[in-house]
């Protein structure tokens, strides 16, 4: 591909962004935050993969979903079924009436493992429907809506309208799902204790290296001619039909890849915090979500992610020091972020902190860009 | 509220294992007083004592935790005036849930790992007390739990203050046999595990006596038209309506089922509640609730001289207006029976205290008199209130003796 000079230049510095995040997240968190506050940063990070997704096909393809908690909540459900089978072994539930079930169906007068439960057994089973269950609702809904060109508002709310139908039924059915108590008491992944410190650091890192590959990811997408036909399609969906694409198909496909980003921080969110229950699925996480992309700024990957960890942060700093008064501190962080930076952090960063910083590195010269623009070619070349 | 914490991990870090080691064998200053009161590094000092307090003051549920925050403190106050626990002030460490699971969790975490309280009250909803259990049984803390609950549970690490189904709902079924010739029923209930296993547990115990329970209906949280569910029971015509409707629900309920003409002073049908207590009623309107019969261990008007003192004290410390409910008696059990077993153990290491639990016994409680089982719950009265239009019950039955908590009833197990 041939690159302008600015082009290399931004590509640099996108590599160079993404290298700082990367180092925050692997070396300075560590560093910094004991095990308590590593592990909050961590569970952050699920979320910063819906905010990625939430860029893909909100910021970039223009498909505002508010039903993303859907998929997360399915990822995290697919996981906390491996894990709660894994805890109701026969000789752990021996007090049982029905020995080898979950606790919550043997209270439901549930006798027997319900069949759609079965296959959690299987752990590589599971790591395939954390992804290709949301998946695959993404696309039953996806096909069935884009297809008939039902888009912008309408779609925003039935994806919500989605949500809070699979609360209701996960709540409603709780002799199978756990109900609105969810699927709790996890304790080992294949033997693995996964609530002990060392076990939940170890989480994070996977966390943060999970994360860290769906942003290249991504980007890899972004920068493709996928990406370009996306964002054509957010800013003239017509002109892109009627040059030969087929806009429902790139439509469904980015709802999926959302989707599966969603589903794979579900399941990391499930290993992290050691339950999963309805009230991740249904409509204020999902339209949560989105305030933490709209916060980091839709536009761009880097900026969900901070995004995410901000909003959280804010969330749990707040709620300690004041705890009576810490929703209104969230409010006005919102309002702030409406009026003042509608495109979130990373449009603040572009505005203000950017010509600064072109102004300290163009005396630098090209010197200092250098390697990151080699490292760029080379991403660049890579088919 | 930001308070310097220095915990373990963070300093092993900080100044690497020989620092460490070294500090720790300065006894680890400033943290805990090691002997016998307190030989697993709680924050108790020679003077004081920390606890958390943990509910939900945002969010859907503050409506309804509000009260037991302020039971707790009340206790917590009336503690210190008295001089403590173990010649310790107790001091509070308050969270705010949010209404939230995952945050419950969270701050279940900060309360027993960062600030190394001695035990935290809090908890409302099932699902909140699902969600903080695991770390309170990983950390080994102790949770005092103060709602009535569907049962299924019994937790090392949670002592339950409020009624479990079978207390609530066993004597009150009886007693509307019994006293009211009661032989059908509907049951009605928001849609979630306590209501859900309320009803199973009135069903088996109303077809065992060769009753019929005429219809079965649950509703998602939140729900506001009840029109369909009130047809059908002037259809049938129950005897009995047995409602677990919660929350914001109920306003809805309760205007519905006036304006649809059915009297409850009338008692054609009854109606028979187990959720509903002087807190609710603020928000449904004592005219819309009149007649209705509720089950519960406690309500405000109890004629006895604890409750008197309590109702004074509560009303001092929060304001007039204030109406005391079943949870948030329950709440203001906590901090004293906790007090009782600190005591009793002469330590507030939680394995010393929970050695000591079956037995304990609370002579001041307001409902009367309590005692814990050896399964963590309550040994308490069972109580029958005929709502009144001033919004307050008028107490109509009390069982005779304590009844025995049963957290895991017959063919539950």
């Amino acid at each position: 591909m041939k690159t302008t000079p600015s082009a290399s230049s931004l590509m640099s510095r996108e590599n160079l962004y993404f290298l700082v995040l990367a180092a925050l997240l692997l070396l300075v968190f560590p560093v910094l935050l004991d095990a308590f506050r590593l592990n909050l940063v961590g569970k952050y990070l699920t979320y910063a993969f819906v905010a990625v997704g939430l860029v893909l096909c909100w910021g970039k393809g223009g498909i505002l979903s508010l039903g993303q908690g859907v998929f997360f909540g399915l990822g995290g459900y697919c996981m906390a079924m491996f894990l709660k089978l894994e805890a109701s072994s026969p000789e752990a539930t021996a007090s049982q009436s029905t020995p080898g079930i979950p606790d919550f169906m043997d209270w439901n007068q549930v006798t027997e493992l319900p069949w759609f439960w079965q296959p959690f057994h299987s752990f590589s089973f599971t790591l395939i429907a954390v992804v290709m269950v949301p998946v695959i609702l993404a696309f039953i809904i996806g096909v069935a809506m884009f297809k008939r060109r039902v888009g912008g508002v309408y779609f925003a709310i039935i994806t919500q309208a989605i949500a809070a139908i699979l609360t209701i039924l996960i709540i409603g059915q709780q002799g199978f799902t756990g109900g609105a108590n969810g699927i709790t008491d996890l304790r080992t992944l294949m033997g693995w204790d996964i609530r002990g410190n060392e076990a939940k650091t170890v989480l994070y890192f996977v966390t943060s290296g999970l994360l860290l590959a769906c942003v290249l990811l991504a980007r890899h997408v972004l920068g493709s001619k996928l990406g370009r036909i996306l964002v054509a399609m957010r800013d003239q969906e017509d002109r892109v039909r009627f040059s030969g694409y087929d806009v429902a198909s790139f439509k469904v496909f980015v709802f999926c890849l959302a989707a599966a980003l969603s589903g794979i921080g579900g399941a990391l969110f499930t290993l992290q915090v050691g339950f999963m229950s309805p009230s991740f699925v249904g409509i204020v996480p999902s339209i949560e979500m989105v305030i933490f992309c709209a916060v980091g700024g839709r536009h761009s990957l880097l900026g969900a992610v901070y995004g995410a960890l901000l909003v959280n942060a804010a969330k749990t700093g707040f709620s300690e020091s004041f705890p009576e008064l810490w929703l209104y501190a969230m409010g006005a962080l919102f309002i702030a972020v409406v009026l003042a930076f509608p495109n979130g952090i990373a449009g603040l960063y572009q505005r203000y902190l950017m010509p600064l910083e072109k102004k300290i590195l163009g005396g630098l010269g090209k010197a200092a860009n250098t390697p990151p623009t080699a490292a760029a070619r080379r991403m660049e070349e890579t088919p | 509220m930001t308070r310097a914490k220095v915990t373990a991990p963070g300093l092993k870090r900080r100044l690497g294992w020989a620092g460490l080691l070294a500090w720790a064998a300065l006894g680890l200053p400033g943290i805990s007083v090691a002997d016998d009161v307190n030989s697993t590094g709680l924050a108790v000092t020679e003077d004081t004592v920390k606890v958390g307090i943990l509910h939900s003051i945002t969010g859907t549920m503050a409506i309804s935790e509000t009260g037991s925050v302020q039971a707790e403190k009340l206790a917590i106050e009336q503690i210190n005036a008295q001089g403590g626990v173990l010649g310790r002030k107790i001091e509070y460490i308050q969270e705010d849930g949010a209404s939230d699971w995952p945050t419950f969790a969270e701050k279940a975490r900060k309360l027993l790992v960062n600030d190394k309280v001695a035990t935290v009250f809090g908890c409302w909803t099932s699902a909140s007390r699902k969600a903080v259990l695991p770390v309170f049984e990983q950390y080994n803390g102790m949770l005092y739990y103060p709602t009535f609950y569907e049962g299924l549970e019994q937790s090392p690490n949670v002592i339950y203050t409020g009624q479990e189904a079978t207390q609530q709902i066993l004597a009150s079924i009886d007693w509307v046999v019994k006293e009211k010739g009661a032989k059908t029923f509907y049951l009605l209930g928001s849609d979630y595990i306590w209501p859900r296993t309320s009803n199973k547990i009135a069903r088996k115990h109303i077809e065992k006596k060769g009753l019929k329970v005429v219809g079965e209906e649950y509703y998602p949280l939140g729900h506001t038209q009840f029109n369909s569910v009130i047809n059908k029971i002037k259809l049938r015509k129950p005897d009995v309506i047995f409602a677990s409707v919660v929350g914001g629900s109920n306003v809805a309920f309760y205007k519905q089922l006036k304006a649809a003409g059915i009297d409850l002073t009338k008692e054609k049908p009854l109606l028979l509640t187990i959720s509903v207590t002087e807190d609710e009623i603020l928000g449904i309107g004592g005219e819309n609730v009149e007649g209705a019969y509720a089950s519960m261990k406690y309500f405000q008007s109890l004629d006895n001289p604890n409750n008197e003192a309590f109702v004074k004290a509560f009303k001092e410390r929060w304001g007039d207006d204030i109406v005391i409910g079943d949870v948030t008696q329950a709440a203001y059990l906590g901090p004293w029976l906790w007090k009782a077993a600190v005591e009793k153990a002469g330590s507030f290491d939680v394995d010393k205290i929970r050695e000591v639990f079956p037995g304990i016994e609370l002579k001041t409680a307001p409902e009367g008199y309590v005692r814990i089982h050896e399964n963590h719950h309550l040994w308490s009265k069972a109580r029958i209130g005929q709502a009144q239009k001033d919004g307050q019950y008028k107490v109509v039955y009390e069982t005779e003796d304590l009844m025995e908590p049963d957290p895991f009833p017959e063919g539950y197990k």
